[in-house]
């Protein structure tokens, strides 16, 4: 088994060097030097670890040793344009989606890409990547990015009226939706279940939007527009992906009795 | 009105057959030449986002008021325009060179995700495990935070308990890797606060959670700088998180059956080499003075 992925990995790597034909000598010298590495490979190692081998390899010759100047550049400092926050769904790395090179956004992935209400005692994890980002790296841009087919707004959207048993960890991290989830079944009462979850997943986003500003950091950033926040939604089954931007700004005032209105700009 | 109809980059240009709706409605970027000047598709991008970008937020009654002033928010946008065409174009190419040219591997990953690896990474931008490890879509579910840090079962609900408790309960994963790196400022933090110094900030009310990891750092290393005691730190942190998953009943369950393995690694970008390895359970369990015993090590550089 663990002999037959080793020979895998290997054939992957050849298929490598046929397919990628610029290629210098030196890449190539590195990729049997990895190929008699592999074949040495005592018979213990698992797939996941000849995957690991693999991909750093091809990392280290095709990224890393072909851009000298920017990896030193960055070994000595990171100044991200980004914050992304992004879920931790294995299809949707925004590395990956937005092609994020190495030293251009500062990330964190948790369930439903959510961001919670300031809060020292109970968030300090998404808190201190937030306070990092922006008090130490001095981000200009935080973009948070909703997907299709979220499991976590599909579990904040079903449980509890669903009656399912409870989760240790995850009912309560993704009841910080839960204004999201008002509003959708409030806005959208009587629609089908799963459109109400791709309703959620995109206004668990703005109320992500709307929490951040009550970071006293990002809240002085947007008001003096050194911080844009962002809104992103990633749709992998039509392959789409939308882009909308949180303003502050103050109202004009309005007329009582308000004129009436049809919704049916937002049909687009 | 809660749902925004933002900008979309939307599949026109490039699906094969006609598409019936376009969110742009602009003739020059339905055609899908994107490659036109900058100040083009600027212009008519802002034209179009002009209300959808407001309406996103506004309460109900906003929205009309809002498309009466949209020469307004053309001018509000102005600075967002190219932050908006980066992240357009970064998607458009994405689209182009790997979701349509592997589209039916794509379309059955939209229905299920079955990832082999549960990743804990740092956020450090250097250090994305889709980029350093080339996970590619569908391959690992991804927890990022400060340090790489694993909390404890008994240290209470947090974003990363949640997304572990998924990824071993629902979606089955057989490998959870913690990866830590070099010159990570995290563990800097975690070597130069004193420990009754948590309530002024979230970083260090974060990082303190490694503070065990940083007693063995500064034991085994009095006679060392700084910065290699910090080197250390980040490596002997990457042990302390593995043990730590063994505190939650349903990781050690699964450890202990080999349904489930537990890797550290740890990613030095100064001179672009990686460290892996295999927690031993059974040795680890014999070890009584909480240390992990390490096994299938491998140094890549």
């Amino acid at each position: 088994m663990a002999k037959q992925s080793s020979e895998l990995a290997i054939a992957e790597l050849k298929k490598l060097l046929r397919e990628k034909e610029e290629l210098n000598a030196g890449a190539a010298e590195k990729i049997e030097e990895v190929v008699a590495v592999l074949n040495k490979c005592p018979p213990t190692y698992d797939p996941a670890f000849q995957r690991i081998i693999l991909g750093f390899t091809d990392f280290k010759i095709n990224n890393f040793d072909k851009n000298p100047d920017l990896y030193y550049q960055l070994a000595n400092g990171q100044s991200p344009q980004y914050l992304v926050i992004a879920c931790s769904d294995s299809r949707v790395s925004p590395s990956v989606i937005l092609n994020f090179q190495p030293g251009e956004a500062f990330m964190v992935r948790n369930i439903a890409n959510m961001v919670p209400p300031f809060n020292q005692i109970r968030h300090s994890g998404i808190g201190a990547a937030i306070e990092y980002a922006i008090t130490a790296l001095k981000v200009q841009n935080i973009l948070v990015v909703a997907h299709s087919r979220c499991g976590g707004i599909e579990r904040l959207m079903s449980h509890p009226e669903d009656g399912s048993a409870p989760f240790d960890f995850i009912d309560d991290w993704v009841k910080i939706g839960l204004p999201a989830k008002l509003k959708v079944l409030k806005e959208y009462e009587g629609y089908d279940f799963k459109e109400q979850c791709r309703f959620c997943e995109k206004e668990s986003v703005n109320n992500s939007l709307v929490n951040l500003r009550t970071y006293p950091y990002v809240e002085s950033g947007v008001r003096n527009k050194s911080i844009e926040l962002l809104g992103g939604y990633y749709d992998f089954v039509k392959g789409e992906f939308s882009l909308w931007k949180h303003e502050s700004y103050i109202t004009e005032p309005i007329t009582i009795p308000l004129p009436t209105h049809h919704h049916s700009n937002l049909a687009l | 009105m809660a749902v925004p109809a933002p900008f979309s980059l939307s599949s026109d240009s490039f699906a094969s057959k006609p598409s019936t709706t376009t969110i742009f409605g602009c003739a020059a970027l339905k055609k899908g030449n994107f490659e036109q000047t900058h100040f083009r598709s600027c212009t008519a991008f802002r034209r179009n986002q002009g209300f959808t970008l407001k309406a996103s937020m506004g309460p109900p009654g906003f929205t009309d008021k809002l498309n009466n002033n949209k020469l307004k928010t053309l001018a509000d946008t102005e600075d967002g325009c190219d932050i908006f065409n980066d992240l357009k174009d970064r998607f458009l190419s994405f689209k182009k060179n790997k979701y349509l040219k592997n589209i039916d591997q794509y379309e059955n990953l939209a229905k299920v995700q079955t990832p082999k690896f549960m990743v804990i990474a740092c956020a450090d931008s250097r250090v994305c495990p889709s980029n350093i490890l080339g996970f590619q879509p569908g391959e690992a579910f991804m927890i990022r935070n400060i340090a790489n840090l694993v909390p404890t079962f008994e240290s209470g609900p947090s974003e990363t308990n949640a997304a572990l408790e998924f990824a071993v309960n629902t979606l089955l994963v057989e490998n959870i890797l913690v990866i830590g790196h070099s010159c990570c400022g995290g563990i800097r933090a975690l070597m130069s606060m004193e420990d009754d110094d948590v309530e002024r900030s979230f970083i260090k009310s974060w990082v303190i959670g490694g503070k065990n990891a940083r007693i063995k750092a500064k034991a085994a290393g009095s006679n060392l700088s700084f910065d290699e005691q910090c080197t250390h730190c980040e490596k002997e942190s990457i042990n302390h998180s593995l043990l730590n998953l063994l505190t939650y009943p349903w990781i050690e369950e699964k450890v202990a059956n080999k349904e489930l393995s537990i890797h550290g690694g740890y990613y030095n970008f100064v001179d672009c080499s990686f460290e892996k390895w295999t927690l031993d359970y059974r040795e680890t369990k014999l070890e009584e003075n909480g240390r992990i015993t390490a096994k299938n090590k491998i140094f890549w550089c």
